[in-house]
């Protein structure tokens, strides 16, 4: 589904990434791990395509179509979902009225119907009720005075509604508590534990993987990938730490 | 700059320049939607302005000697008079001379509805795209929301709606030249007393030369059936239009007026100098909503409508309130300052503004709220939205009177940058003299962040989506403000308005 090779890129001229590689299959969950500065905020912005992050070398490939070719919006209708591990305030615009302009949106340029209002409503309840997620929080603007736990919890239920096939999750499980890591643990299971969708959970941490079992397991140090394998692998991170299993 | 602005060219029939107009015209209608032309017999005014210019008009309109009167007085005043230049505006000289100071659509004969209106002058709105609203209303659809229209069309009223209904309600809303006709003692007595004949420059002028325009009166106590609105429109090439505007809210009545406006393209740069005057007496309320979307010239300044408005609120009696919103979009240059002067004991007065300057637009626009009375209260929302080269300046004054006990006044003022090339001004200006009064002020000037719009647009919404609905959140607080038929014609006009301003 997501094919990643010898990826190189850059903010600023100063490079992040150096030469990654990865592959990620339909039905499948990665966890990439990784110490602060390793370049996994990079991967996760450069694979949303966010101005600035500029690719020097390599490519990325989704679904045999070159991904860094799409705007970020492109990206959007194509399939892709980028979980923010800052997600963003637009003051005045409820999260009804963002995710439905921008669920048409991606429906429109896939020559598809807009959805209409009372089912757009239907769906967002669904959503929001797996993410227990009062619905009226998303009649508030977007992410505005949310506290971190809302606002995370409000991305998934981004995704849920927007149904992507393939997602990025940056650092969804910062800023969560016990009760919230499993909510959106099990969210994410709902949502994309499928056979036909895939993600890429990024986290410094073992515990989300508590609740979303993932079947292969990278460690990305100083822009590329140094060391895969299967859950186990993040047990053993937290328990050696980074140093010594990048080694 | 040493180069004269013309405001106005001959208006020459010839074929020739039709054709290149025409010609012109379909070229620049890829930038701008509304720039069509339409072509309707003219009877104009001798160019230039003379005190002859002036009784011209006054005869066109068959109006009262003591109109004339009134009108020549302003005019030599005028002559005394000075353009202003206190705003940050950069006007180049404005030749008063070089242009055409009234032109009306050749009346055929009396109108009893909009039916009979000539076909042209309704494909016209109909390109302008009336609100569905008016058209169910006109349609007969029946538990429609009523809404009457007066057009204005190139200065003259051709035709009233609703008349009927609206009389039943003891509603008076005519063109003012009828109403000089018609009510001249209720004219007599409020023209030119919010607006003084003497108060600026372009006022004077008005006085002077003013060709139609709007005259609403809403009896005792009565609520105002329907929302009023005219449609202003621009449309004779080379003549400024001078519009004169007087709504009287007599004790315990409401009204919510609407003024809606766009114009055709035009490479002149055309100059509009309106008044506007609002009276609202014992408990009464006026509502006054604005659309502006004139021409603003294109990506180089070129052409585009230069709107020198004053529009002021009198809340004369007592727990009286008057109510400005305005979504100004248009225009080359915009200098607009929609006042309330608060005497009535306990009245209040608002403004709610979005004004948005894209490419080399200029805007300098805000509000005075003058506090005379005991215990006024006055609301200052403005949002400013630059973007291309843009300069946009909000203006405020604040004044508390020495009688003016236990007032207050709340002014907010933000505003957003598109890019880095635009400019972002605010100018607030605060006169206390009774040490009751409660004045707070909060500015705030923001870029439109990139990390909103990449968030945006990994959701799926392109680059002017994006834009647009970040604008629009922005713009929020004063939109709502706007009746439900404005509110959208409004949102969709800042995403116009914006188009092609980032990346």
């Amino acid at each position: 589904m997501l094919k990643i090779e010898n990826l190189h890129a850059e903010i600023d001229g100063k490079e992040i990434l150096r030469g990654l590689n990865l592959e990620v299959n339909a039905g499948e969950i990665h966890a990439i791990m990784g110490p602060n500065g390793a370049g996994k905020s990079t991967l996760a912005y450069v694979l949303g395509g966010r101005p600035g992050y500029e690719v020097t070398q390599g490519s990325v490939t989704f679904n045999g179509e070159d991904l860094l070719a799409m705007e970020p919006h492109e990206r959007a209708a194509a399939g892709t979902f980028l979980g923010f591990q800052y997600p963003v305030e637009i003051p005045g615009v409820s999260n009804v009225q963002f995710l439905r302009e921008a669920l048409n949106s991606q429906r429109k340029s896939r020559g598809e119907e807009p959805l209409s209002g009372g089912d757009f409503l239907k769906l967002a309840r669904e959503k929001a009720a797996l993410l227990k997620l009062d619905m009226d929080m998303l009649k508030r603007n977007v992410n505005v005075g949310f506290s971190g736990g809302e606002k995370k919890r409000a991305e998934m239920v981004q995704m849920g509604i927007l149904d992507p096939k393939f997602a990025v999750l940056d650092e969804t499980d910062s800023g969560l508590d016990i009760d919230a890591l499993k909510t959106v643990g099990e969210g994410i299971n709902a949502i994309m534990r499928k056979p036909d969708k895939a993600v890429l959970l990024i986290t410094h941490y073992q515990r989300l993987l508590d609740y979303v079992k993932p079947d292969v397991v990278h460690v990305l140090a100083k822009g590329r990938i140094v060391k895969t394998g299967g859950p186990e692998l993040a047990l053993q991170l937290e328990s050696e730490g980074y140093e010594t299993v990048a080694a | 700059m040493s180069e004269q602005t013309k405001i106005a060219e001959a208006p020459e029939q010839g074929v020739e320049i039709k054709d290149k107009a025409a010609r012109d015209a379909a070229k620049r209608l890829e930038t701008y939607e509304f720039g069509f032309s339409s072509d309707i017999e003219q009877e104009f005014a001798p160019k230039g302005l003379n005190e002859d210019t002036v009784r011209f008009i006054s005869a066109k309109k068959n109006e009262p000697e003591w109109m004339l009167d009134w009108r020549l007085k302003a005019f030599r005043l005028w002559q005394t008079m000075e353009q202003p230049d206190w705003a940050k505006l950069d006007i180049p000289p404005i030749d008063y001379q070089d242009a055409y100071y009234y032109a009306a659509p050749k009346k055929k004969e009396t109108l009893k509805s909009l039916d009979e209106v000539d076909p042209e002058i309704l494909s016209v709105y109909n390109k302008l795209g009336i609100p569905i609203a008016e058209q169910e209303v006109l349609a007969g659809v029946e538990g429609a929301r009523k809404v009457a229209v007066d057009a204005v069309f190139d200065s003259v009223s051709v035709a009233t709606t609703f008349r009927e209904e609206l009389k039943k309600a003891g509603v008076i809303f005519l063109s003012i030249s009828e109403a000089i006709r018609e009510y001249p003692d209720l004219v007599r007595k409020w023209l030119g007393k919010v607006v003084p004949t003497r108060d600026n420059y372009f006022a004077t002028l008005n006085c002077a030369v003013f060709s139609d325009g709007t005259f609403v009166y809403i009896p005792e106590g009565v609520r105002c059936p329907m929302e009023l609105s005219t449609y202003f429109r621009i449309n004779a090439e080379n003549t400024g239009q001078f519009e004169r505007t007087l709504i009287v809210a007599d004790k315990g009545s409401y009204v919510s007026y609407l003024e809606g406006c766009t114009a055709p393209m035009r490479d002149e740069n055309q100059l509009h100098a309106a008044v506007v005057e609002l009276v609202a007496l014992e408990d009464a309320e006026i509502k006054y909503s604005t659309v502006q979307n004139w021409y603003p010239g294109d990506a180089d300044g070129k052409g585009g409508i230069y709107n020198f408005v004053t529009k002021r609120g009198l809340c004369q009696g007592d727990r009286s309130k008057i109510s400005w919103t305005q979504v100004e979009t248009g225009s080359a240059v915009t200098w607009k300052y929609p006042s309330c002067v608060l005497n009535g004991e306990n009245s209040v007065g608002e403004f709610y503004s979005v004004a948005v300057t894209n490419n080399r637009q200029q805007a300098d626009t805000g509000t005075k709220m003058i506090h005379n009375g005991k215990g006024t209260r006055s609301t200052i929302i403005s949002k400013g939205i630059s973007a291309g080269r843009s300069d946009n300046t909000y203006r405020g004054l604040v004044r508390v009177g020495p009688n003016a006990e236990n007032t207050r006044n709340f002014t907010q003022c933000d505003s957003l940058l598109l890019g880095d090339e635009c400019g972002a001004h605010t100018v607030p200006y605060i006169e206390v003299k009774n040490p009751t009064a409660q004045i707070e002020h909060e500015a705030t000037t923001s870029k439109i962040s990139d990390d909103q719009l990449f968030y945006a647009m990994q959701r799926g919404l392109d680059e002017e989506q994006a834009v647009a609905l970040i604008v629009n959140g922005f713009a929020k607080e004063v939109m709502k403000q706007l009746p439900m038929e404005f509110a959208v014609e409004a949102q969709k006009l800042l995403a116009i308005s914006l188009e092609g301003s980032v990346g």
